[in-house]
């Protein structure tokens, strides 16, 4: 867990500097990459950062497991894929609809799984995001299947329709940056205290008064609903949708973009993201290797970096200076 | 304030407490004392909601809270400190005590994401009771250090600080003096009184004697899951029952 | 067919399957009692036993009484490397850790599979033919015999071994209680490499006499890890009769629902069963309930 000096009023300046540093570089990035094919992927580490977040809320400040994250991202696209092409509804109204819809859902549902701790939550959450699967590759007559569901609108603003790599770059990124903010506050709060607590001694927690049982399953909720929105957005900016999109693979995915960035860190997340979203880009050979790389990583990280990469590489930074201090500064 | 009637706790075939029956008197300072197995943290946990009792009620301040558990304790005006000390680990000194405000605020997750006005205020009260508290316990100056790295006794420092920031009317305690040295224990002696002195009834177990000799107004005595005796401490030093239980039975 | 038949046919195939979950599940149990751990890693081992087997009949041209050993050993030397690897660096690691390990090592295994062997599936020959038997008008096949009795041998085998052989009561004593075992001189290290090569080498088994029937594939390692893993918790994660019984059961249900029902939906079955169970009686269907200490 990244630690950060206490609640003092530097640490928020510090913080608002980090955000506003990074909505600079998110918008003017594009500016770098008119090159229409990385501003394409670019687009995708937007939506990967808001599930990476997502999960990590739950993950790294709440301690519980998730192996399912993926199904509340399918639900999400289904949900609004569906509405939108099927029955005509406004995709706005179906985005909100699939974060209300799938929030509750999440709700419900927390209350029994989140009474479960360690290794049975992790099977039951990927228990549920496997039934979860099935169902979206089974009930042909409303998600078409195996073989995928198209037509889906684009979403637009009035004349603005968002239909190219450089306005669904935006689009995404603006809810990226939205979700980055509310996550930060969230993590910095009282609610965000809570949770740490509740990750670090759950009964000390509620002992004094900490109602753990309710704050998991609201974080689970919260969790599922931002994963929901991402679906949405998934769902507009692809206008095609199928089922491999949102199944184990991708849960373990996920799982993985939060432990490199480190668990319990909002940024840590945005560079688990872009890592594990821009690596099979630049590696186009790796195509047969990425199972194994991903186990690999997985493995190294959580024996080698427990703390990600937010944590892992000032740390090797400091060792090395450490390292030519102890050479007697022959380096200059 | 703190009625026990009847309490008896059966685990599978063991019965770990026996129609323990006493009464706990408020602003004053209890302490609960047995030898080893007798059934004092099993008593503890079920006064403070963590488990619940075979048969027997528990009434605090006249209700009954039996079932309810720990987390609304906590509001209703009881808290309790543990014998290896429960600490956050990963958070600074200052935010385990800022959670201990947490049942005394009332920032939502809504409230909290969008960082609302209200919410700004509440954090630096928030803040500002939480240092006094350290303030209070003496681990002010350790306030930004991360709650794994504390030495034991600081740690216990800490757990009372963050314990007291509920504002509790009843403290239970169990072992607080494990683990610390003499110079500690004079130093939690005094705490003690000083938390007794701001209208907070203490309830301890411990195994210390000099300690619950010198600053306990009554003294409760347990033996096998039973009650052996009641009183004062200088009318427990005189029981023969309580001084045979403890024959042999190393401190 | 009528309904009679029908049934009894599920019934027969759903014993079958539900052997083999039975197997595997205990593999789950053993190293959950002995460790503490959900071994996610375990129905890799699974698929290993079938992979490795074709391996060894197709291209070292091995007859199939060696092959199989011989697959066993090798999955069993997979599960001492993994136990080294990832399991004994992290002994004192939170359970997040653990499980996010044993899914890394998962993953790993698969992935290697997948370079080695592709992702096409395979068949295994069937042990003595496929000539069907007729039973009361159901079909059974020689294969499914084989599997009904290797499990009952390797679940007497197991039952022997944990409690009649030093090594056995030594790995129950460590699930018991880790410290005591250790302080009367049992090498609980050891116990945990012990409990996790007989867990490789019966998953690698279960997968073997179960390939003739359905295939083997680089990732027929989830499915079947999964509902060996919901087998074992019906069975309250015990060693023994209990997860066989879950086994059973689940295999059972499973072939129920998929003929009565769809065959579509037929994985969910055993998904939804665990989250039942989960939900309802974590304790499995012969457990007690446990009390958390404080």
């Amino acid at each position: 867990m990244v630690s950060r000096k206490a609640n003092g009023f530097s640490g928020v300046k510090r913080e608002l500097a980090k955000y506003l540093l990074f909505t600079l570089c998110v918008l003017l990035a594009p500016f770098a990459f008119l090159d229409s094919y990385l501003l394409n992927v670019l687009v995708f580490v937007g939506i990967h950062t808001m599930l990476a977040i997502a999960l990590n809320l739950l993950l790294g400040y709440a301690g519980q497991i998730s192996l399912g994250h993926a199904a509340f991202f399918g639900l999400g696209a289904y949900l609004s894929g569906v509405l939108t092409t099927t029955y005509s509804w406004n995709p706005w109204l179906t985005m909100l609809v699939a974060a209300v819809v799938v929030g509750g859902m999440a709700f419900a549902i927390g209350f029994p799984i989140l009474k479960l701790k360690g290794h049975y939550l992790a099977m039951a959450t990927l228990g549920l995001g496997i039934i979860i699967f099935i169902v979206f590759n089974e009930w042909v007559e409303v998600t078409s299947g195996p073989s995928g569901f198209s037509g889906i609108p684009n979403l637009q603003l009035g004349q603005l329709v968002f239909d190219s790599d450089l306005k669904n770059y935006y689009l995404v990124w603006c809810f990226v940056l939205g979700c980055v903010l509310l996550s930060v506050n969230l993590a910095n709060s009282r609610i965000g205290r809570a949770l740490r607590a509740i990750h670090d001694a759950e009964v000390a927690a509620r002992v004094v008064g900490v109602n753990a049982r309710l704050l998991k399953v609201q974080i689970f909720a919260l969790s599922a609903m931002i994963s929901a929105i991402a679906g949405s957005l998934y769902a507009h900016v692809m206008t095609f949708i199928a089922p491999p999109s949102f199944g184990f693979n991708i849960s373990v995915e996920l799982l993985t973009m939060v432990v490199i960035g480190g668990l319990g860190s909002i940024y840590g997340s945005f560079l688990g993201a872009l890592l594990l979203t821009l690596l099979p880009e630049f590696l186009r050979f790796m195509h047969d290797y990425d199972i194994v790389f991903y186990g690999g990583l997985l493995m190294v990280m959580t024996i080698f970096m427990p703390g990600g990469l937010v944590q892992g590489i000032p740390d090797l930074f400091r060792k090395l200076l450490n390292l030519r201090k102890g050479k007697g500064g022959n380096h200059a | 304030m703190l009625d026990l009637q009847g309490i008896t706790q059966i685990f599978g075939g063991v019965t770990a407490l026996n129609d323990v029956s006493f009464t706990i008197r408020s602003n004053e300072i209890t302490g609960v004392i047995g030898p080893n197995g007798a059934g004092k943290t099993t008593l503890f946990n079920i006064v403070t909601g963590i488990y619940q009792q075979t048969s027997g009620r528990v009434l605090f301040e006249g209700v009954d809270i039996s079932g309810i558990p720990a987390e609304r304790l906590a509001s209703l005006g009881m808290v309790r400190t543990f014998q290896n000390i429960e600490l956050f680990g990963k958070m600074t000194v200052l935010e385990n005590v800022m959670v201990g405000l947490h049942s005394r605020s009332s920032s939502g997750l809504f409230a909290c994401s969008f960082k609302l006005p209200w919410v700004l205020k509440e954090e630096r009260r928030i803040h500002d009771e939480a240092m006094e508290w350290l303030r209070f316990t003496g681990i002010d100056e350790l306030a930004d250090v991360t709650a794994a790295n504390l030495p034991f006794g600081k740690g216990r420092m800490l757990e009372i600080a963050r314990a007291m920031a509920c504002q509790p009317r009843m403290m239970l305690m169990d072992e607080p003096a494990a683990g610390l040295n003499s110079q500690e224990t004079l130093g939690l002696a005094e705490l003690i009184r000083r938390i007794r002195d701001r209208g907070v009834t203490v309830v301890l177990v411990e195994h210390d004697m000099e300690l619950v000799m010198d600053i306990c107004d009554r003294i409760v005595v347990l033996n096998l899951g039973q009650k052996l005796a009641e009183g004062t401490p200088r009318e427990i030093q005189e029981n023969h029952e309580v001084i045979a239980a403890y024959l042999g039975d190393d401190d | 067919m009528e309904l009679g038949t029908q049934l009894l046919q599920y019934l027969l195939s759903g014993l079958s399957t539900g052997a083999i979950y039975a197997l595997i599940g205990i593999g789950f149990s053993i190293i959950y009692n002995a460790t503490g751990i959900i071994n996610f890693a375990q129905g890799e081992f699974v698929m290993l036993g079938g992979m490795l087997t074709l391996f060894l009949l197709s291209v070292l041209q091995l007859p199939l009484w060696i092959a199989i050993p011989l697959a066993v050993l090798l999955a069993a030397l997979v599960g001492l490397l993994f136990e080294r690897l990832a399991i004994r660096p992290l002994r004192k690691a939170s359970p997040i850790s653990l499980v996010i390990i044993t899914i890394g090592g998962a993953i790993l295994i698969r992935g290697l599979a997948m370079l080695i062997w592709g992702k096409d599936t395979h068949s295994l020959p069937s042990f003595s033919g496929d000539e069907p038997i007729m039973l009361a008008g159901a079909t059974l096949l020689p294969q499914h015999l084989w599997i009904l009795g290797i499990t009952l041998l390797l679940i007497g085998l197991n039952k022997w071994f944990f409690s009649h052989t030093t090594s056995g009561k030594a790995m129950r004593a460590c699930s018991y209680n880790p410290r005591a075992a250790g302080l009367v001189g049992i090498d609980v290290r050891r116990m945990v490499l012990l409990s996790f090569v007989i867990s490789a080498a019966m998953g690698a088994l279960a997968g073997i006499i179960v390939a003739p029937l359905t295939m083997t594939a680089y990732d027929v390692g989830i499915m079947l890890g999964l509902k060996g893993f919901c087998a074992a918790i019906i069975g309250g994660m015990s060693s023994g009769l209990s997860t066989v019984i879950g086994g059973l059961i689940l295999g059972v249900l499973e072939s129920l629902g998929a003929g009565l029902i769809s065959s579509g939906y037929k994985d969910a079955i055993a998904f939804v069963i665990l989250l039942l169970i989960l939900f309802l009686r974590p304790q499995g269907l012969f457990g007690k309930p446990e009390s958390e200490r404080v």
